[in-house]
This record gives structure tokens, C-alpha cells and sequence, in this order.
């Protein structure tokens, strides 16, 4: 029989975010995809989850979820699990959805396997993936008959289209519980950053504690600016407050798999390695000839970063002049 | 207040990489240094500098974990921390996420906090799973990915990190509070720290105290199971070569090969 697979799609400025897609379109690969999706822009959503793979929506278009964090949903789903019992919650790893599979977990005593990268079944049995330090991955699953919770990680499946594929729809009725509207939103500040968005960039530079001091980190910019690609940073930059947690790349930040990523005095700490070994082209300049990141380069230049990259800015604009 | 600090003992990340034993399964902790997580320094800061500011309140830290573990709550307490709680039972070992948020549930329950820090995630399983699950074990308000808090009369309000940038998000207290890496200096414990610790209230619970089921947790009630362990794909290597004035040229001959200018 088909495993019918849940997932939960969350919307970004008035559209299905690209995470939950990727997985949606894994779930269709794997069996019965059936989408869930809450908030105010619900309903517009919906209808175009078919071509992404869900046989099947329900939509709860009320606000109170994109006021109040992660109990609404958790109240709701919950209600959805007491009528049906799908094989397999699958959803993506961001911010609300690993607080509203924690708390679902506790309540259905559901195990849950995080950080997958990929997930298949032999017969009845689920078997996921999951990277382990460095060196190592586990292959994991839930010792049990029913429902289980797997949190995938970005990037790990392509968005698909499946052409022609049109959704039902149900609009569930589900009433939201005063008591679980407890955590409000009261603000939302987004701390705005110049050309693409890490995530979406097919060129990365980013800049490590190399660089030597915070004014240096322009030059990583301007490389970036040049190439028509976005910068990001290493933790130990950001956890010494040379620039917001959003440019942070690694397993505590952000996955990226760029065509091309630059890393500029970065040592290549597995935590870090963990979100851009994914990358098609690495080049690495550290002036350790034994540093790690050497370890995953295609290039790799032992060298100052210092010297090399104003160099390399002003060899890139003169190759670009010619070309 | 009272408020709460969970934490948890690891094999140093900054010495050794965890490895998993290929028998049992599970973290190996013999013939490694083991530490207080470095996240969980950040979130005993955070929770000191609150109570700190709070005045007239109590800092409990406690752990679920072996005897060991011990080590990392008398840091805690050299650090500041008022008072400490060691969960230890043969039983306990091979707890997945939800045995371990069930068990330190069990704990907190019988103390009334009013406020519980915990990490966002540990640094050697970071799942991050287990702060919410203690919010639903206990059925409180979680208020995630903190790196700033204040507490105004009944509330909590954090600076909740997102993508993008960062959420104002407010909830009643008793609430469970997780505080994202890096977000607080860190306090390094002094002698006279270390000397006062020795003296600082230590208390050890077995699963009998906490009236818990060894079949709810442990391996007995773990929900998920490693089938298999193995290596990792490694990326070829590549070539490396040493600057010697021309750096640049051989990096835009890459990018220019490549299709990438
Ligand atoms: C739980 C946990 C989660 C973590 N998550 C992340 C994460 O998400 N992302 C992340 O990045 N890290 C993460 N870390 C931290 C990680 O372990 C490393 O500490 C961090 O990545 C190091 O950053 P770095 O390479 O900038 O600094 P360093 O390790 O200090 O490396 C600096 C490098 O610059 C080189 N260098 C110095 N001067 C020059 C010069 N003039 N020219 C060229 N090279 C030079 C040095 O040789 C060195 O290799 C995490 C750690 C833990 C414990």
C-alpha cells in the first residue's frame, strides 16, 4: 500500500517556501503526499500544491497562526492525527517547524528523526539518513508500527513539478483553543542585506576569522559584489559580533549549495563544513597549508588573504571588462 | 524565581570528534575528555545575567546524564549557579529525545519554575528537539532561539533569531526559554567560584524519586533506533598550491574555466 506522507508547508511572502516544497516534492516520490497549510495566505496557497506534488491539501486559512507561534498548529495537526493516521510526518527544518515537531512528538509520543538527507522504505520499513560528524552517516527509523516524524534537511531534495497534478482541497473546521494562543509575535524586524539571498545565491565568499579584524570582512563583500554573488561568515565572526546570525553558514546556520563558494581565512570546522560541502566548486585560501578546509577544495591557495583578495577583485572586474 | 538551567555533559568537541560506538550504538564517553556543552556556557550566562537583574531569585542547574556528569554541574556551579540536580539511573542510558525531555519534565514538575533556559540545541546530537518536548511534557509556552530576554512582571519577551532577522515575541510566564549560541558573554568560573561550589547544594534523583517507568525511557522506551553506521562520501581532492605572487590569476583561470565570471 501507499504510505500517505504529511507535510507541513509554510508561506513566505505570500508563497509556499522553497523548503517546504523541496520536501513536499520528496513525499510525492515516496507515496501519498498530502499537504497542510495554516495562516492567513493559506487559501491562495493551496490550490498550487498539486503541481508540487500533493494529492491532497488542508487548508486552515485563519490568522491566529501567523500570530501565535508553533501551539495553533500543534492543536490542530494534532486534531488531524486523532482522525487519520499517515505513516510518515515529513517536514522541513526552519525555525517553527522544529518547535511544532518537538511539542507533536511529546504529545503523540512520536518518535522523531532529524537532520535527514534522505529517506527511503524497504517494504514496511523506513530507513533515513542522517549525516554524523565528519566521517560518518547513521542510517535510522522509527522501531515501531504508526506515525513517525522525520525533519529534513534544506536542501537535501530538489523542488519538482508534476505536471497536471491537481490537489483536493479540505478546509478544516478545527476551532483554535484560547489557551495555546500564548506565544504573540509583537514585532517582526528584518535586518535587510544588499544582492541575492544566501540561500538562493549560485555564487558564495564568505569570510572566517582569517580576515584578522571586522573592516576586513568588505573585502569578502566586494568579491562577492563583483562575482554577482552573496557573502557569508563562519560562527566564530558572527559569535564575535562582526555580522548578524543571518550571514552564518554551517550546521548551526544556514545549508547552502552554491555553484561556486569561496571560503576566505576559514579554518573548515566540520559544524562549518556541514553547510557548504554540498557546494559543486569550492576554492579555499588559507595561509595553513594544513588547514581542514583543503580537505574538501577544488582549489585550494595557501596564501594571505589579505594580499590575494584585493588582487583577486581587481583580476576578476579586468576579466569581466574583457569579457 | 525560581528558574531552572538544563545542561548537559559532552565529549569536548574541541578535542575530539564524537563518534558513535558501532555496537551499542551510541555516543562513545569512555577514553574521551568530557565538558559542560559550550552552548550550555552561553545559556548559564544568560540565565545568571537574569537572575542577576531579577534580584531576590534562585538558579538551579540540572542534568539527566552518569555520575560524570557531576563534573559539568560543579562548573555550573562555579560559574555561578546556586544550586544543581544530577538524574542518574542505569536505566536512563540510551534515552532518545523524548525519554530525555521526559525525564528532566519529571524533575522540573516537582520544583515549580518559573522560568526554564535551556540551550537551543546541544553540540554533540543538536537535534534541538528536547526543549520543546519538556514545554509539552510540562505544558508550558516555549520562547525559542533567544538572544536577548527581559521578564516584565508576569511576561517573558525575547528577540526570537529568524532567517531574515529577528521576531519580538512575548509569552506568561512559567515559560521554557531556549538561548541561541553566542547571544551572551561567556562567565568564566573564578578560584573563588570553584572554592564556593564545593559548599553549593547538590542533589542526586533516580527514575524511583521522579516516579517515572524504566519502560518510558532509556532504550527500553526510545521511539527511534540507528540501524547502521557508516562512512561518509569524501569529495576528491583537489589541487592545492602555494601563493606565490599569482594567486589571483590561477583563481580567475579556475572560475574562468569553469563558466563562473
Ligand atoms: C555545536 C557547534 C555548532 C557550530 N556551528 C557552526 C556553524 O554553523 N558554522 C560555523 O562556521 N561554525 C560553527 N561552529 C564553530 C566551528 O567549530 C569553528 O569554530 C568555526 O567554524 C571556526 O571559524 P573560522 O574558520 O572563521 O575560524 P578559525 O577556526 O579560527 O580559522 C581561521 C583560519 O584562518 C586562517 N588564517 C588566519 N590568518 C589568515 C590570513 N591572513 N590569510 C589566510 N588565512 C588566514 C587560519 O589558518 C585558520 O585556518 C560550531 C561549533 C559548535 C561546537
Amino acid at each position: 500500500m501507499a504510505k500517505t506522507i504529511w507535510v507541513l508547508v509554510e508561506i513566505e511572502d505570500g508563497r509556499p517556501a522553497r523548503s517546504s516544497l523541496e520536501v513536499l516534492s520528496k513525499a510525492a516520490h515516496l507515496g501519498r503526499a498530502e499537504a497542510i497549510v495554516l495562516g492567513s495566505a493559506a487559501a491562495t496557497v493551496a490550490p498550487s500544491l498539486g503541481e508540487f506534488g500533493a494529492e491532497k491539501v488542508y487548508v486552515h486559512a485563519d490568522p491566529t497562526y501567523d500570530t501565535y507561534l508553533t501551539l495553533p498548529a500543534v492543536d490542530t495537526l494534532s486534531a488531524l492525527l486523532q482522525r487519520q493516521q499517515p505513516d510518515l510526518l515529513l517536514f522541513p527544518t526552519t525555525y517553527d517547524v522544529r518547535d511544532i515537531a518537538a511539542r507533536l512528538s511529546a504529545r503523540h509520543n512520536l518518535g522523531l528523526i532529524t537532520d535527514a538527507t534522505d529517506l527511503r522504505y524497504e517494504g514496511e520499513r523506513l530507513e533515513v539518513t542522517v549525516p554524523w560528524g565528519g566521517e560518518n552517516v547513521v542510517v535510522a527509523t522509527h522501531p515501531y508500527q504508526g506515525t513517525g516524524i522525520v525533519l529534513a534537511r534544506p536542501k537535501a531534495f530538489s523542488v519538482e513539478r508534476f505536471e497536471g497534478r491537481q490537489a483536493e482541497i479540505e478546509q478544516l473546521t478545527v476551532t483554535l483553543r484560547p489557551e495555546s494562543q500564548q506565544m504573540k509575535i509583537l514585532d517582526r524586524v528584518e535586518v535587510q542585506s544588499e544582492g541575492p539571498a544566501l540561500e538562493d545565491a549560485s555564487i558564495i565568499v564568505s569570510g572566517g576569522r582569517g580576515l584578522g579584524k571586522p573592516e576586513n570582512y568588505r573585502l569578502v563583500e566586494e568579491l562577492a559584489t563583483v562575482l554577482g554573488g552573496a557573502p557569508g561568515a563562519t560562527r566564530a565572526i558572527v559569535d564575535a559580533g562582526w555580522l548578524p546570525y543571518s550571514y552564518q553558514i554551517g550546521q548551526t546556520g544556514k545549508t547552502v549549495k552554491p555553484t561556486l563558494y569561496i571560503a576566505c581565512g576559514i579554518s573548515g570546522a566540520i559544524q562549518h563544513l556541514a553547510g557548504m560541502k554540498g557546494s559543486k566548486y569550492i576554492i579555499a585560501i588559507n595561509k595553513d597549508e594544513h588547514a581542514p578546509i583543503f580537505s574538501v577544495a577544488d582549489l585550494g591557495i595557501v596564501g594571505d588573504v589579505l594580499t590575494i583578495l584585493p588582487q583577486l577583485i581587481e583580476e576578476v572586474k579586468r576579466r569581466k571588462t574583457q569579457l | 524565581m525560581k528558574i531552572f538551567v538544563c545542561v548537559k555533559q559532552i565529549p569536548d568537541p574541541n578535542t575530539v570528534e564524537s563518534k558513535l560506538d558501532p555496537a551499542t550504538k551510541r555516543l562513545v564517553r569512555t577514553g574521551v575528555s568530557l565538558v559542560l556543552d559550550p552552548g550550555d556556557e552561553t545559556t548559564i550566562a544568560a540565565a545568571i545575567k537574569l537572575r542577576d537583574s531579577l534580584g531576590n531569585s534562585e538558579l538551579t542547574a540540572i542534568s539527566m546524564g552518569p555520575a560524570s556528569a557531576q563534573e559539568a554541574l560543579r562548573r555550573a556551579l562555579a560559574m555561578g549557579v546556586d544550586r544543581a540536580i544530577l538524574i542518574s539511573d542505569p536505566a536512563l542510558a540510551g534515552s532518545d529525545v523524548l525519554g530525555t525531555a521526559r525525564t528532566l519534565a519529571a524533575a522540573l514538575k516537582r520544583e515549580n519554575p518559573d522560568l526554564i533556559f535551556c540551550s537551543t540545541e546541544s553540540t554533540d546530537g543538536y537535534t534541538g528537539m528536547v526543549p520543546g518536548a519538556i514545554a509539552e511534557f510540562l505544558g508550558l509556552p516555549q520562547l525559542t532561539f533567544a538572544r536577548e530576554i527581559n521578564v516584565e512582571g508576569t511576561k517573558a519577551v525575547i528577540k526570537r533569531v529568524t532567517q531574515t532577522g529577528y521576531e519580538v515575541v512575548e509569552s506568561p510566564l512559567p515559560a521554557v526559554v531556549t538561548i541561541a549560541s553566542g547571544s551572551f558573554e561567556a562567565i568564566y568560573p573564578t578560584m573563588k567560584g570553584i572554592m564556593s561550589a564545593r559548599k553549593k547544594p547538590f542533589s542526586q534523583l533516580s527514575l524511583s524519586d521522579l516516579g517515572l517507568d524504566p519502560s518510558q525511557v532509556g532504550e527500553a522506551g526510545a521511539r527511534e533506533q540507528i540501524l547502521s553506521i557508516g562512512k561518509a562520501e569524501a569529495r576528491a581532492a583537489g589541487q592545492i598550491i602555494k601563493d606565490e605572487g599569482n594567486a589571483a590569476e590561477i583563481i580567475a583561470d579556475f572560475l574562468q574555466r569553469h563558466q563562473l565570471l
